[in-house]
């Protein structure tokens, strides 16, 4: 019956708000900091970032070279 | 009857009371925002990647496309019809896949390279060996009650959906039955992505809101909100504390799982489109979003500055992706194209 489901409905929605409302939080800041250190621990081994060295360009076109 | 009405103000007042609640906690810690943090951190200047490949094939809009975990392998889906099995260093076709359904929306490659999965407005997903001598449809996914907007192998025997019927779902490839049924969102579920340890997944979803899932459990842990309209693309952050969203409100945000909140929003008043699909570099500095102005812009994720833009495509940028060695980035457009840069 619809009037039970709404109840039901209801109840399941509170059972749900309480479980996300009893997450942890660590404040935004320390998690902004954490988010920074892991990207400039890991900038060097970024091809994106620091550049592919052009021999070893997997999708560059290769050169051929002739050894004459 | 007007018990049962008790009931429900009863029970809405405490809705109410709970979601006043997880604001005031998410308000209390709250105490900066990411780009006030990365202050200390060096520009990326301006960020130029060449065009290194256009991979020609396809007859029609391109709706898909990912890597294999190889790097090197990537599968694409069309609305020809077709999905086709690259290999990205020479530009040549590995395998094509007919579909019996040419109206594809999402395509996925098994992390072990056998596999790869499809499905859109076929409301199923199906799953095609590709090692076998051509291409054999191994399992076809029938339940959802919507179109197929995402999915995901966790291996060759597990596959995650996302669905516009609004639920996500893990399906067991032996059987070709569902496992768990993911029900929260009130809109249709655009895109997921799994963490790098397999046990969460987070959905994106035309209600606006991201959510967080236990994928062994199947319930909702964290909900997101912030974006003002449909979420078409999701992303893990690398370490896995933090998701990137896209949306047709024109702006992309940074989640934190930890402080449960929208750490910071890329956005940009010249920039009035929609974000169609968005993908990282591996150290998670550079954004890649995709656009419907036919570009596909980057963003400093810690700045939230725009910082380049890759252009060439003649149509919306329907997809991208940074394969696992972070070596380039393929894109994918309306006009029929893929696109390798790096």
């Amino acid at each position: 019956m619809t009037s039970n489901s709404n109840v039901s409905n209801m109840r399941r929605l509170v059972e749900q708000l309480k479980l996300e409302a009893s997450v942890e939080r660590i404040k935004v800041s320390q998690a902004a900091a954490e988010l920074q250190q892991f990207c400039l621990q890991n900038a060097s081994k970024d091809a994106l970032l620091v550049g592919v060295p052009t021999g070893s360009n997997p999708f560059r076109e290769p050169r051929s070279c002739a050894v004459v | 009857m007007a018990a049962e009405k008790a009931e429900i103000d009863a029970l809405k007042k405490e809705c109410d009371g709970l979601r006043t609640q997880i604001e005031a906690a998410r308000k209390a810690v709250n105490d900066g925002n990411m780009s006030s943090a990365a202050g200390s951190a060096t520009d990326v200047g301006r960020v130029q990647l060449k065009l290194r490949k256009s991979l020609k094939g396809h007859l029609a809009k391109i709706y898909s496309m990912h890597w294999s975990s190889d790097s090197r392998s990537m599968v694409s889906a069309s609305q020809d019809g077709k999905l086709l099995v690259w290999d990205t260093h020479t530009g040549n076709k590995l395998v094509a896949v007919p579909l019996k359904s040419a109206w594809v929306m999402s395509v996925a490659f098994a992390p072990s390279g056998n596999l790869v999965a499809s499905g859109g407005l076929d409301n199923m997903c199906t799953v095609y060996n590709i090692k076998a001598a051509s291409p054999k449809t191994l399992r076809e996914l029938d339940a959802h009650t919507g179109y197929l907007s995402c999915c995901r192998f966790l291996s060759d025997n597990e596959i995650l959906t996302a669905s516009g019927d609004t639920t996500c779902c893990l399906w067991d490839l032996e059987t070709g039955k569902q496992k768990i049924i993911f029900t929260n969102h009130i809109g249709d579920c655009m895109s997921l992505a799994l963490s790098n340890d397999e046990n969460t997944f987070v959905s994106g979803a035309c209600d606006s809101l991201a959510k967080l899932w236990d994928l062994r459990e199947g319930t909702c842990k964290q909900t997101f909100s912030g974006h003002t309209s449909d979420i078409n693309a999701i992303q893990f952050f690398p370490n896995g504390n933090a998701f990137v969203t896209g949306s047709d409100d024109c702006s992309c945000k940074m989640y934190d799982l930890r402080s449960d909140q929208e750490v910071i929003t890329y956005q940009d008043a010249s920039l009035n489109a929609g974000v169609t699909s968005l993908t990282l570099s591996n150290s998670g500095r550079l954004i890649f979003a995709g656009y419907d102005d036919f570009n596909c812009h980057i963003w400093d994720s810690l700045k939230g500055e725009k910082v380049g833009v890759l252009s060439g495509h003649d149509n919306r940028v329907s997809c991208t992706g940074v394969p696992a060695d972070g070596m380039g980035v393929c894109t994918g457009s309306w006009d029929s194209f893929l696109k390798l840069w790096n």
